[in-house]
């Protein structure tokens, strides 16, 4: 953990649908010139504790702060510091990858639009698609086209849903290097879901092993295998998984040792 | 307030007119045809009519003026239903945008897009039929606000109720307006509709500017204390939409809905 205060931080997050705890509990912080990894099975509580943090799902109990302001009660200051990309929130696709960033510049207030738009295109490789309606562009364009986007206000925290699923590896590497030097420029912090384990311990500094909206385990992920007698960080993906999927008083164990 | 982020709801909706003449044409297309189908009746019925009564300015510009609240209403949803087709929700309300912009955005781009309607209407109205509405001069403005807000309040209640019921519910917003014309007579006094129905049309605004235009128009004069009642009840309508709408957004964050708005079983 950094000595400067931290960029994210969330205390005992709660959600609650019905009876169905999505997320219980959860307390974690991202400190300036941090990747922080959220991993877990599927429907483990990342993207609902993700959209916690976007401030599109109410939490049920709990506190977040961006960059020392409480997102319930200072919610547009906090959000102009935020953004994010995800697979599942594709830019309008009717509107050019030029006119997407136009908008989207405005929305969070961005000084020199112009300037901050160029600048982007030409990071991301997108100038020859500036005039491209976002819908027709493939898949790691679109990528490349939310992560301009995420970027497009310099927030202090980036936050990627599984920002590389769906692009080849070659794409993904640029993805992955783009985002590295964004945070050693900004010392921004980010937070990133992702089932790419290889990919986590490349990037990542910590990881966040989340299961039936608990952290199980958090650390290193290049250490944090050697410590759970597991072989990789894909072993100790599938070893976590496997344990919170049949054996629940383990998980509570397992839960009660995290640090 | 920031007007840079209500000028992005605004500027996102002008990049989808700018690029698509099918989005420009209805604006003009739909309001042509009522017209001259409405001129021509009109028209017609002064022809084997006897009774010496203009059917023109009762019955076109009743026409004209309803096909201007019922343009508000579209145009405000259907900026509305343009992030509802393109799954942007995410984006829009996961950005610092609030409530209150998004909803500005969104009445700004349906006001301009019905009074371009409005002028076309108007130009071909009187080119064709022959009906003008200048003689009125700036004495039609009350009844004219008192349909624009009443727009903008159907408007704001119908993007409520898809937020709420999810993007399959479009298809009860389109026929509001037909569903609301019978109670606030349009084309008939509301002394006609039975008692019960009369009860609905004194809660409705636009039956008092209906009212009030056929009086003007058998030339009595404008009945502006009716007609105050009309806009304070749009008014109130206005603000009612808007916190209709709010509590339907504070219920998406609560339970999911933003994040999840992408399909029809989000109900």
């Amino acid at each position: 953990m950094t000595a400067s205060p931290p960029i994210l931080s969330a205390q005992n997050l709660c959600k609650s649908f019905g009876a169905l705890k999505a997320v219980d509990g959860v307390s974690f912080e991202v400190g300036a010139g941090e990747i922080v990894g959220l991993l877990g099975r599927n429907g483990a509580g990342k993207t609902t504790t993700i959209n916690m943090i976007l401030g599109v799902l109410a939490p049920s109990a709990g506190r977040i702060e961006i960059d020392g302001m409480d997102l319930r009660t200072q919610r547009t200051p906090a959000l102009t510091r935020t953004n994010f990309a995800a697979v599942y929130a594709p830019l309008p696709g009717n509107l050019t990858v030029e006119q997407n960033l136009t908008v989207f510049g405005m929305l969070y207030d961005v000084k020199d639009l112009k300037a901050r738009i160029e600048q982007l295109l030409a990071e991301f490789d997108l100038s020859r698609f500036r005039g491209s309606k976002a819908g027709v562009l493939s898949s790691g364009e679109q990528t490349r086209l939310s992560l301009a986007k995420a970027m497009i206000n310099r927030p202090r925290l980036l936050l990627l849903d599984e920002p590389t699923a769906s692009i080849d590896p070659s794409t993904a590497r640029d993805v992955r290097a783009s985002i590295e030097a964004y945070v050693k420029a900004t010392q921004g912090g980010v937070l990133w879901t992702s089932h790419n384990m290889y990919e986590v311990e490349e990037v990542c500094n910590r990881v966040l092993f989340l299961s039936h909206g608990k952290v199980l385990l958090q650390g290193d992920p290049k250490q944090l295998p050697g410590e759970h007698g597991a072989a990789s960080l894909d072993d100790l993906f599938v070893q976590v998984a496997h344990e919170a999927l049949h054996d629940a008083p383990h998980e509570a164990a397992a839960a009660g040792a995290a640090p | 307030m920031n007007f840079t982020r209500v000028g992005a709801v605004i500027m996102r909706q002008l990049y989808l007119y700018r690029g698509s003449p099918q989005r420009i044409l209805p604006m003009f297309a739909w309001v042509a045809i009522d017209i001259l189908l409405w001129g021509f009746i009109t028209r017609y019925l002064n022809q084997v009519s006897h009774s010496g009564f203009n059917f023109v300015p009762a019955l076109l510009g009743a026409v004209l003026l309803w096909d201007f609240l019922t343009r508000i209403m579209q145009g405000v949803t259907m900026a509305f239903f343009e992030d509802v087709w393109s799954r942007n929700f995410l984006n829009f309300f996961a950005s610092p945008l609030r409530t209150s912009e998004y909803l500005t955005g969104l009445v700004l781009i349906g006001v301009t897009t019905s009074l371009l309607g409005l002028a076309s209407m108007l130009v071909l109205a009187w080119a064709a039929f022959g009906l003008s509405f200048l003689s009125f001069g700036l004495a039609l403005a009350p009844f004219l606000l008192v349909l624009f807000l009443s727009g903008i309040a159907l408007g704001i209640f119908g993007a409520g109720v898809v937020l709420r019921l999810g993007p399959a519910s479009e298809w009860l917003i389109w026929p509001i307006p037909s569903v609301v014309s019978p109670f606030v007579g349009v084309f008939y006094p509301i002394t006609v509709l039975p008692s019960w129905m009369q009860l609905i049309s004194r809660a409705l605004p636009p039956s008092y500017v209906f009212e009030g235009m056929r009086a003007v128009v058998s030339g009595k004069p404008a009945p502006w204390d009716q007609l105050a009642i009309g806009a304070g009840l749009s008014v109130a309508y206005v603000f009612l939409a808007c916190v209709f709408f709010a509590s339907v957004y504070r219920y998406a964050i609560r339970t999911g809905l933003i994040a999840r708005y992408s399909a029809e079983t989000v109900a």
